[in-house]
């Protein structure tokens, strides 16, 4: 079933479009890898995805059952600074808010999703720890499980694993490869090309030439094997 | 030292020094309350702007000659208070040094008017009370304090209804957005809110007060509590508490009002930054 479907997006700012012409969909339980040089507009494409920002033109439809806050989102960078009191419950427990309904307080279920997503990253030890005083590996899993708790159909990934060393970044790809198994859509943004191909079923690649479309179809084309010849020479 | 205690008895009979003290706490608590909040934004000074956008107000309905000058300040400062907060995050000028401007223009442009259009014969006077506040804490009515607790109670209570979505709109605003929390909605809340507040606490206790309670609670809680809600308790109480001692002691003492406040939350600011250090010392 298809969740998203995007036609001719053309994405920019005030001062000028970005990307034109840009269509792509993804179906439920899709891994969608979205890759492209700095600055081509990935994290923009993802706000507008969000409705943080409207395209210039072109539309963005979900599919049916999929509402606007059925999606969770980590963010690249989170702006929270360094002083901000918040431990890595209320962080993760406000994921648990969402437009859907109007409660003043969180209740039982919040609280009891909230519990267990904590648990499925591996974050119990930390719970009452303040979120600014954890590693930036931590903080990531706590974000992580904030947007599970808003969502189990469909995640944006905004470059998860930047600033991760090589042992957390694995694990952190494990713990998204995990929940895509579960059935949670996941769409990532990513400058790791070898970990796209290897755990997403499906790439675009925006900046200059755009493509979208599978794994194999993506190492058949252009872009695909200027990835490849690199690979070939390490 | 007895003697002075014996004086404080005798005042706490006063309905006046009541009125004053229940006022005072409750301004205190309100103010301590979007505190945190505040500061996280990057709105310390708010209080300070929007009391100085009330005093260019009344400076015009004094001028035009307006019986109830509410009328045009509240209405006025509410405006302010949210074009201010509504900038955020994509604004081209930071929140703080938008405030800044805003709050020397208007006290310059009401100091002007009042110079142009005298309508009291102590302009200087009316601006010194803007700042450190007048007596009228003092010599206030039934129902003014009326007044005041019914708002209090609908400021406390908006803040208890909303108290999760200000905290997730606070710490990431695009995260709240994206999972349709009306982040516009809550911030508008926020921004009516503490113009309220600071139109009722401006006239009792000068803008120099609204921002020592806006600031020194939520910073002294913060050296110390990690987390959102021990910070916001901690402060309101640390608010309330050095309300309630600093008119205390400028009763017994005869000193103005606000700077013995303001004195007294920052001592207890110095004590919380050295708790805080020992403390995060000893952890690490
Ligand atoms: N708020 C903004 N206003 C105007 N232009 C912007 C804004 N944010 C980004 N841009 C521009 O839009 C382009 C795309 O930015 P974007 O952040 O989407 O790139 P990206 O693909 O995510 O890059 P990176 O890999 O570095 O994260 C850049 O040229 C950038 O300068
Ligand atoms: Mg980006």
């Amino acid at each position: 079933m298809e969740q998203l479907r995007c036609e001719n997006l053309t994405l920019g700012y005030e001062n000028g479009a970005i990307l034109k012409n840009l269509s792509f969909s993804v179906k439920e339980g899709d891994y969608l890898a979205i890759v492209g040089e700095n600055g081509s507009g990935k994290s923009t494409l993802m706000k507008t995805v969000l409705g943080l920002m409207k395209p210039l033109a072109g539309k963005i439809e979900r599919g049916e059952g999929l509402n606007r806050w059925d999606i969770g989102y980590l963010p690249q960078q989170t702006i929270v600074q360094r002083d901000f009191p918040a431990s890595v419950w209320e962080v993760v427990l406000s994921g648990t808010l969402s437009g859907e309904k109007f409660h003043p307080f969180y209740t039982r279920s919040d609280r009891k999703t909230a519990s267990e997503n904590i648990e499925k990253m591996g974050l119990e030890a930390l719970k009452n720890r303040s979120y600014r005083e954890l590693s930036g590996g931590q903080q990531q899993r706590v974000l992580l499980a904030r947007a599970l708790c808003a969502t189990r159909k469909i995640i944006l990934l905004d470059e998860p694993v930047t600033g991760l060393d090589p042992k957390v970044t694995l694990e952190m790809y494990e713990l998204i490869q995990s929940l895509n198994k579960e059935g949670v859509t996941i769409i990532m943004i990513s400058h790791d090309v070898t970990a796209a191909v290897r755990y997403a079923n499906k790439i675009l690649h925006i900046g200059g030439h755009v493509f979208f479309g599978s794994v194999k179809e993506y190492l058949a084309s252009a872009e695909g094997k200027l990835f490849t010849a690199k690979e070939a020479r390490k | 030292m007895t003697d002075a205690f014996l004086k404080l008895g005798q005042y706490l009979a006063f309905p006046f020094v009541q009125y004053a003290l229940i006022v005072g706490v409750l301004i205190a608590l309100c103010s301590s309350l979007l505190g945190v909040t505040l500061v996280l934004k990057r709105f310390s000074f708010i209080g300070d702007g929007l009391s100085h956008v009330a005093f260019g107000a009344m400076s015009v309905a004094a001028v035009v000659g307006l019986t109830n000058e509410m009328f045009i300040v509240m209405p006025v400062t509410i405006v302010c208070a949210v074009l201010l907060l509504r900038t955020g995050q994509h604004a081209k000028m930071k929140g703080d040094a938008s405030v800044a401007l805003i709050s020397v223009f208007a006290l310059a442009f009401g100091y002007l008017l009042m110079n142009l259009f005298p309508t009291s014969s102590n302009v200087s006077a009316d601006v010194c009370g803007t700042l450190f506040g007048s007596t009228s804490v003092l010599t206030l009515t039934a129902a003014e304090v009326w007044v005041s607790v019914g708002l209090s109670v609908v400021t406390v209570t908006v803040f208890a209804v909303f108290y999760n979505r200000i905290f997730a709109v606070t710490f990431d605003e695009n995260f709240a957005k994206a999972t349709g929390i009306r982040t516009e909605l809550y911030n508008l809340i926020i921004a009516v809110v503490i113009a309220v507040v600071i139109v009722l606490a401006m006239n009792l206790v000068g803008s120099l007060l609204i921002s020592a309670l806006i600031i020194f609670p939520a910073l002294s809680a913060m050296r110390v509590f990690k987390s959102f809600l021990s910070v916001t308790i901690c402060s309101a109480i640390l608010s309330v508490g050095t309300a309630l001692l600093g008119l205390l002691a400028s009763i017994m003492f005869g000193t103005p009002v606000g700077p013995t406040i303001v004195v007294a939350q920052a001592a207890l600011f110095l004590i919380f930054w050295i708790v805080g250090l020992v403390h995060g010392g000893v952890k690490q």
